[in-house]
């Protein structure tokens, strides 16, 4: 039988990152926007005053703008599930699939029912009802977000679930474990604040526009005061949560650390990068150089981070490739090499279970299975190196994560305390504005450490995308990536340029000056 | 009956009934591919774009959520189907990609590609999404061309358990005439029910008379697509299995033998065409309260023929490359466990129904008005 072509794996990867960061580029700013819409119109019913409805309104408008293409790319990536990683559908789809159906049923009618009520309900529904709607709109968001990230987090640290060989793929045994897995948790809470920061990023940098034109400026003052108290609020949980993920991350995808690290030989008292640059064309896999050309550290504080012990070990990426450390269990890490013989020894006995004609051949073979199943996923890779992503890719996006995560804190709490003084302060408005274009760097970044610092894995230890993928031709995904990446490029401009237009209009308030 | 037949048999009417709310729904793609047809001035066209404009999401979140249900129950149908016939879903991806911005974008300001294009993207989608959904659903009773082959997980250098095996991916379905005709039908229901719901929610007696008119022309040509599609059906030979072993062979007449051998469904889906006609006959006498006749008798029509491609023993995705391949809903569910708690989750559906009856009733309370339409964009 013809092996996978391996450009196959690459142009299918190739596919769903694009589809997914497109598709990124959009719904925090639903999530986050929409919060701060639904607080406007909130305060419309509370003091009746019409400058809040027309103020909701406005921001309301570029909303619907926005969640549109974050309708458009979205449905792309469930689908893609299927047509382009057809085996992971099979191999999972009885964990995976549930909470796709269960965010269609709770998340997405909520949201496109009251979505509607929302724009088309001004005249026809009571000012609470349509508050209500508002606000359903948001949570059906909200809720979508958390099944979704449900599933991703589950593919981070599979969890509640038994391989079954009769049935050739993994069973669901525990929901709650599965829906309410800690790193679910950690994850929903870390991408939906970083949602919320980026739409107040986005309100305070369009208000802040009026500003320096001198439009609109009593708007513009109301805006930066609600986005930059509920921006800062959610920057503060961005920053905590994302401390939890970090000690996730080192529970239980070490070789993602170490490649965000940048860490190559590890140890105890192990220090944090927070900045550096790394020595071009470095092989991560094998060898001794030295692998940074610069690079500052703060003493102990990865040590701390992985394992809540200034002298705590963490392992590099040679230890990780190497094994022989101690685990946190007590137990001694096995190396590569050996997982990925007992990996072949799992999917041996697995052949054998299906291929054998008495009882006891399959309890023979089964017990072989089960003993060694938890290196599965690794009897496909070909190579220790298959087990380390892309370091530079990891360590750059990181850095600009959590750099930009500390600015977006000073920025609010900056806005907070300038108040209405900040009319005076053209630099600042300027800064602000060109902030916008940050908050999306920052959240891309987030995503690209997430994923791509999990590679080759699509469940981690469970199944590498090598054995993931559907059986397509080459061309066939070169051809709708081509498709994909010029459609949404287009949509995307002509977003941006309703966008713009929109802005440029401005809200129908009625105080045009300070 | 145990446990996980029944499930099995549960989830596979969720799965239809889904299907076939998605097919009365797409009554938003029937009046897309009518707005140059009965719009003839600008002020209708929005008139019409405000009135589909304000349910193409609950349509569009039905075929995800269809997706989605249809991955959790019967994931090796999705694994299956949509990584084989790649090519047809990804076309019916990109008719709803481009429906997805067009209502918002069509009247912006600096919208880069000018209204005309957007209306033509609703076209597309108006006319593309029912007839390749339609399409590629004829295939339920006609069969595909795909392999399925669990054991290969166990070959690390070929481990993927599923592929096509003729070039096409899924485009062959096109040629197959029951298939196509199966895609008419639902293309020319769907403008069937346009016309019927223009004609209860529009305050314009000329737009209402564009509809009526049309209105004879779509039902005209619905019935003898459907119709020669439903002889041709009860009278084909289908893709039955043992219960036991599972073994798949073909049986003449196999679908005519469902309806005989569950007259529940045969009564659904008598009901639901005298239904659809009631629906047309109120239609062309200008009834307002018409499309709520036509609507659900379109869903019990389809609900009824989904569950006769699955239920009493019938494998719902056949394979014409190799028999035994063929998807039936005992060999493609999900696990016990899984459908266990789908179906606890599955008991909140009549509160979501119940939320958009409340919506859809407080947004149509009062016609469309050529004023409400301006003001609207």
């Amino acid at each position: 039988m013809e092996p996978i072509d391996s450009s196959l794996v690459d142009w299918s990867r190739a596919q769903f990152a694009l589809t997914a960061m497109y598709h990124w580029l959009f719904v925090p700013l639903t999530l986050g926007l929409g919060v701060v819409m639904a607080i406007m119109e909130t305060l419309y019913v509370r003091t009746g005053r019409e400058f809040w409805k027309r103020t909701a309104q406005f921001w309301m408008k570029l909303f619907g703008i926005n969640f549109a293409m974050g309708v458009a790319t979205g449905i792309i990536l469930e689908f893609e599930f299927g047509t382009n990683w057809s085996n992971y559908s099979w191999f999972v789809g009885d964990i995976f699939g549930a909470p796709l159906a269960i965010e269609g049923i709770l998340a997405f009618f909520m949201e496109s029912t009251f979505i509607a009520v929302m724009y088309f309900g001004w005249n026809k529904v009571s000012k609470r009802a349509h508050l209500a709607s508002t606000w359903l709109t948001i949570i059906g968001a909200t809720i979508s977000a958390w099944w979704i990230l449900v599933a991703n987090a589950w593919m981070q640290h599979p969890v509640g679930m038994e391989f079954n060989p009769d049935t050739v793929r993994n069973e669901m045994v525990d929901f709650a474990a599965v829906a309410f897995s800690p790193v679910a948790v950690v994850k929903f809470c870390h991408t939906v604040s970083s949602s919320w920061v980026l739409g107040a990023v986005f309100v305070v940098g369009v208000s802040c526009w009026y500003l320096l034109c001198g439009r609109h400026c009593e708007f513009a003052l109301s805006s930066i005061r609600v986005a930059a108290w509920f921006g800062l609020f959610a920057a503060l949980i961005t920053a905590h949560t994302g401390h939890q993920s970090g000690r996730d991350i080192a529970l239980y995808q070490p070789m993602k650390l170490a490649a965000a690290e940048g860490l190559y030989e590890g140890g105890t008292e192990q220090g944090l990068v927070l900045g550096g640059i790394l020595r071009p064309g470095a092989d991560w896999t094998a060898g001794s150089d030295d692998r940074f050309l610069l690079k500052v550290e703060l003493p102990y504080a990865l040590s701390y981070l992985a394992t809540h012990d200034l002298q705590g070990y963490v392992p590099g990426i040679r230890n990780l490739l190497e094994g022989g450390y101690k685990l946190p269990d007590g137990s001694v890490a096995l190396s590569a090499e050996e997982m990925m013989k007992r990996g072949r020894v799992a999917i041996d006995a697995l052949a054998k279970y299906r291929a054998a004609s008495t009882p006891e051949e399959k309890a023979a073979a089964l017990a072989v299975l089960r003993a060694n199943f938890p290196w599965f996923g690794y009897g496909y890779l070909k190579s220790p190196g298959e087990l380390v992503p892309s370091v530079p890719l990891t360590f750059y996006s990181f850095r600009i994560m959590v750099m930009l995560g500390g600015y977006f804190i000073v920025l609010f709490a900056g806005l907070l305390l300038l108040g209405q003084r900040v009319t005076r302060w053209k630099l600042v408005q300027l800064a602000v504005v060109l902030t916008i274009p940050l908050a999306w760097l920052a959240s891309q970044a987030g995503w690209v450490v997430a994923e791509v610092g999990r590679q080759p894995w699509a469940i981690q230890g469970l199944l590498p995308n090598v054995a993931a993928i559907s059986r397509l031709d080459v061309s066939s995904v070169q051809t709708t990536f081509y498709i994909f990446l010029a459609l949404f490029t287009l949509l995307l401009v002509a977003e941006l340029g309703i966008m713009g237009k929109a802005i440029a209009a401005g809200p129908e308030t009625d105080s045009t000056s300070a | 009956m145990n446990d996980l037949t029944f499930l099995q048999q549960y989830w596979w009417f969720l799965v239809s009934l889904l299907g076939a709310l998605l097919v009365f729904l797409m009554f938003v793609q029937g009046g897309q591919s009518l707005i140059w047809t009965l719009g003839r001035t600008e002020e209708q066209r929005r008139m019409l774009l405000l009135a589909t404009g304000r349910k193409w999401e609950l349509t569009f979140t039905t075929l995800v959520t269809f997706g989605g249900a249809f991955f959790a129950s019967f994931p090796l149908f999705y694994s299956t189907s949509f990584g084989g016939a790649y090519w047809v879903w990804v076309i019916i991806l990109l008719c709803f990609v481009i429906q997805a911005v067009s209502y918002e974008f069509q009247l912006r300001r600096g919208n880069v590609l000018g209204t005309t294009t957007y209306r033509l993207f609703l076209l597309l989608n108006g006319i593309l999404g029912p007839l390749l959904i339609g399409t590629a659903v004829g295939t339920f009773f006609t069969g595909a061309e795909f392999v399925v082959n669990k054991a290969a997980v166990a070959s690390p250098a070929m481990p993927v358990i599923s592929y096509w095996v003729g070039p096409w991916h899924g485009l062959e379905a096109a040629l197959v005439p029951q298939n196509l005709m199966l895609g008419m039908s639902v293309l020319l229901l769907t403008r069937v029910l346009a016309c019927l719901y223009f004609l209860g929610c529009m305050d314009d007696e000329t737009l209402r008379e564009n509809c009526r008119r049309r209105l004879r022309i779509e039902s005209g040509f619905f019935l003898l697509f459907f119709l020669t599609w439903l002889v041709r059906w009860l009278l084909s030979a289908g893709f039955a299995y043992e219960p036991g072993s599972g073994f798949v062979y073909m049986e003449t007449y196999k679908y005519l033998h469902n309806l005989l051998a569950m007259p529940g469904v045969a009564a659904l889906l008598l009901i639901g065409v005298l239904l659809v006609l009631g629906g047309m006959a109120g239609g062309f006498y200008g009834r307002r309260r018409a499309f709520w006749l036509a609507g659900p008798g379109s869903v019990l029509v389809v609900l009824a023929l989904l569950l006769c491609a699955g239920w009493n023993n019938t494998a719902y995705y056949p394979s014409v490359a190799s028999l035994q391949s063929s998807l039936t809903i005992a060999n493609s569910s999900s696990s016990l466990f899984t459908l266990k708690t789908m179906t606890i989750v599955s008991f909140i559906i009549p509160a979501v129904l119940a939320y958009i009856a409340w919506a859809w009733r407080a947004l149509d309370r009062d016609p469309i008005t050529a004023e409400e339409a301006e003001s609207e964009h």
